[in-house]
């Protein structure tokens, strides 16, 4: 099976060179014949690819120590679920589950539109076919994760601690399928682009590709900072890594292709935007991957030194100089259907929201290259941190939020000052309400409080259009309150879902303004001993040591320490952090530590605060050293997470064509010579 | 003034406005990343350079990691090969910082030659990639000895 997987790697690489080939030839000819044949070369690639992931996971559960990425990666004592997992633990597997997704998200694109866009589909296939030659030739040539060793060790190094956990099991496939699906969307965008179809069609073709990149993106950055917070024990969630910013990056431009769309749609206008959009977001995918992989830029994360990174920067500039000719020589196919008739419009709103996106996008580049871009240019290598991201997009951010608010409910072309004191009277005031409160509540953190008063102002927005729809639904129909709130959004999943992935954006943005607030303390104490400590709300907690304990869990020595912990007297209860030390082998006496330490933080968690505990180290005679954190409304991070994933659902869930015509998608996404002019 | 050149201005200035904070934080919160022998190079030309900030990337020396009792503060030896700095940290060093790893340490070097660090980040080369390492055959193999590193 090892080897079989090790021979199916190359055979999917002679088909994926196949079917690039024949695809364009196809196109180009236009012969019915290898366009077929393209087609059926992708399904190949797709069985191939997963063959060859089925012989290194067979590899992984028989402990073959002999491939050295089975012998670097796992070990024989670690848990199945890691064992299964580890596929995307080290460099050369994740790069072939890279490729598994990759193949099958192809084969998905290949089938599902096998009677549709038949003008585009050759293009698409033989694009997307040469992103998996790309990716295959890596691998066979650059990384293979069947390398073999000439000796066997007696066991693998095994899994590295921080990885052994569930956020970090779901977390990079999750990013994964987020980076890999906007391949679909810009293999699109290449053939239209190519075949000068320019219209509404691919952009119709690749509405749910590109919300499914979104949302699996938002999902594995959401995880991404769970994980490091609760296992990193910094006590952050974000520490603008370049790593992160990878991630970061597609997301952002993704963002603004999803609000920019619309204005194509309906007014035909962005065109050459929109294309540079979907390209510009799958170039970044593959500089993520580059950054995060090649070591060119120091980073916490960075795995080891490798030899793929020359491969990324040649497929890099290729792509860019590509996708540069297509776009500059279809200039004239890119024009505009409509001019922006006022600055008061959601055109408007919605430019000025890409605008900011795409700032935004710039500047977290610029940052994350600046150790490149200076060492080239002034010869010395200057790094900037986290002072530097926030001093940029903090100010870029609120102006964002502003805009979430005024996007959606402002009108199409030219608004009316009734419509603005229709839509907007309501959340204003809410707001400034909610501002001069905080003021008098003693609040003057500046930025926290432009964020509360922009969240309220954005929030009463959302709560506004709930409410009208549901009173319209109920007058209307008859229908009860329950009812009606589920029928509206049902019938109306784009506008709603998207009503509460901002409402998710809302919440989180909320949550980061309280992270002003935190507080950290560090105390020595030994058992028995206790102390008393105010949180940022005024409430005060006693700590209580019950002592430090050792004792061994499954691969693991554990050292922990519990505190008896009391709000304003009254108990909550234990709360422990741990520090581990993992090793190998199973019995007692020979087995030998793997691996650095590594902490496990205790929290105590509620909507207004987590109590943050991370045990520092063992200060002789019982004491240990502890770190007790007060992190304001952490938890509405993970909750703004969980609601823009859910939004992205509901505008994802696939709609029947009946409900689709009754609602008025289907108009929507009509081409757009037959909306101009038709206001609606 | 048409709408589109009202939009192509205030597109202007928002695009401005990110460039100058972009280019200002650059200056206001850039620090130089250096390696020992950087910096003593720096110094010799230019000895304001005490009073700048910097980051330096370097090895530790093993054996040289002094903890005192409590864990707050840790002094330690760092080389690039050819140049040896002694760094003081205050504060709590991470999980991953041991003998023989990659550190990043920012602060400031001291005219008495110390580096007193605000931030340590240590770097394990092989904290995602490595190897068991490869057993001496000709001896007793302890699989202790190969994995203590």
């Amino acid at each position: 099976m090892i080897l079989v997987g090790e021979l199916s790697l190359w055979v999917a690489l002679l088909m994926a060179v196949w079917a690039t080939t024949v695809s364009f030839a196809g196109a180009t000819t236009r012969r019915a014949d290898l366009i077929a044949s393209g087609e059926r070369g992708v399904y190949a690639v797709a069985a191939m690819t997963i063959l060859a992931a089925l012989g290194l996971w067979t590899a992984i559960f028989t402990h073959d120590f002999s491939i050295k990425y089975v012998a670097s990666f796992t070990s024989a004592n670690l848990p199945k679920v890691y064992l299964f997992t580890s596929l995307w633990a080290g460099q050369a597997g994740s790069l072939l589950f890279w490729m598994l997704v990759l193949s099958v998200f192809a084969a998905i694109a290949v089938f599902t539109n096998r009677t549709r866009h038949r003008e585009l589909m050759p293009y698409v296939t033989g694009t997307m076919a040469f992103v998996m030659v790309f990716f295959l030739a890596t691998l066979c040539l650059g990384a293979n994760p069947f390398e073999r060793l000439d000796w066997v060790p007696p066991d693998g190094r095994g899994m590295n601690p921080q990885l052994q956990n569930p956020g970090m099991a779901i977390h990079p496939p999750m990013l994964y399928l987020g980076f890999i699906a906007t391949t679909v969307p810009f293999a699109f965008a290449i053939g239209a682009l190519f075949t000068r179809r320019l219209n509404s069609e691919w952009l119709v073709a690749v509405r749910r590709w590109t919300l499914l990149a979104w949302f699996f993106l938002t999902i594995g950055i959401v995880l991404g900072m769970w994980w490091a917070y609760v296992e990193l024990g910094w006590g952050g969630y974000w520490a603008w890594d370049p790593v992160e910013n990878a991630s970061l990056l597609p997301w952002l431009t993704l963002t603004a292709f999803l609000h920019s769309v619309m204005v194509q749609e309906k007014r035909g206008m962005l065109r050459k935007w929109n294309v540079t959009l979907i390209i510009a977001s799958f170039l970044l995918t593959i500089l993520g991957t580059f950054i995060t992989r090649s070591g060119i830029i120091a980073s916490v994360h960075s795995f080891a030194q490798s030899p793929i990174g020359p491969w990324f920067v040649g497929f890099l500039i290729l792509g860019i100089t590509v996708s540069a000719y297509l776009v500059t020589t279809r200039l004239k196919d890119l024009k505009s259907e409509a001019v922006l008739e006022s600055m008061v419009s959601r055109e408007a709103a919605f430019l000025y929201n890409n605008l900011v996106l795409v700032g935004i996008a710039f500047s977290v580049l610029w940052g994350t290259l600046f150790p490149v871009i200076s060492e080239a240019v002034r010869g010395d290598r200057i790094t900037v941190g986290p002072p530097f991201f926030n001093t940029v997009n903090v100010p870029l951010g609120l102006l964002l939020l502003l805009l979430t608010g005024v996007g959606p409910l402002i009108a199409w072309r030219r608004a009316s000052v009734s419509n603005l004191r229709r839509q907007f009277t309501v959340p204003a005031a809410g707001a400034v309400i909610v501002g001069g409160l905080l003021v008098a509540a003693g609040m003057r953190n500046g930025y926290a409080l432009v964020s509360y008063v922009l969240a309220v102002f954005v929030a009463g927005t959302i709560v506004q259009e709930f409410y009208k729809g549901v009173k319209a639904r109920k007058s209307m129909y008859g229908e009860s309150l329950n009812l009606a709130l589920f029928r509206l959004i049902g019938r109306n999943r784009r506008r709603y879902g998207g009503y509460i992935v901002h409402a998710g954006i809302v919440i989180i943005f909320a949550a980061f303004a309280g992270y002003a607030f935190k507080t950290e303390h560090d105390v020595t104490m030994k058992a028995g001993d206790s102390v008393t400590l105010t949180d940022p709300w005024g409430k005060s907690w006693t700590f209580t040591s019950q002592g430090i304990s050792q004792y061994d869990v499954l691969n693991r020595e554990v050292t922990a320490m519990a505190l008896e912990t009391r709000r304003e007297g009254k108990s909550v209860g234990i709360i422990t952090s741990e520090r581990r030390q993992y090793f190998a082998g199973s019995d007692p006496m020979s087995r030998v530590p793997t691996f650095q330490p590594s902490t496990e933080v205790g929290i105590h968690g509620s909507f207004g605060q987590d109590v943050y505990l991370t045990l520092v180290g063992v200060a002789g005679e019982g004491a240990g050293e502890i770190r007790i954190a007060f992190n304001p409304l952490v938890r509405w991070v993970w909750l703004g997470g969980f609601m823009m994933a859910i939004g992205g659902l509901i505008v994802m869930w696939p709609q029947a064509e009946r409900r689709r015509r009754e609602s008025g998608y289907v108009t929507q996404l009509a081409p757009e010579h037959d909306m101009v002019g038709a206001e609606r | 003034m048409k709408p589109r050149n009202k939009f192509l201005i205030g597109g202007a200035l928002i695009l401005s406005a990110v460039a100058f904070l972009a280019i200002n934080a650059v200056n206001a919160t850039g620090v130089y990343y250096l390696t020992p022998t950087e910096l003593s190079e720096k110094i010799a030309g230019d000895s304001t350079f005490y009073d700048v900030g910097v980051k330096v990337g370097a090895n530790v020396v093993p054996g040289s990691i002094v903890r005192q009792p409590g864990g707050r503060e840790v002094t330690f030896d760092m080389t690039d090969g050819s140049k040896t700095y002694k760094v003081v940290y205050r504060g709590i060093a991470p999980d991953t910082f041991t003998d023989s790893v990659e550190v990043v340490v920012e602060g400031r070097l001291h005219p008495d030659q110390v580096f007193h660090a605000t931030v340590l980040l240590a770097k394990c080369a092989s904290r995602y990639e490595g190897l068991p390492d490869r057993p001496d055959f000709n001896n007793d193999y302890d699989p202790r000895l190969s994995y203590a590193n």
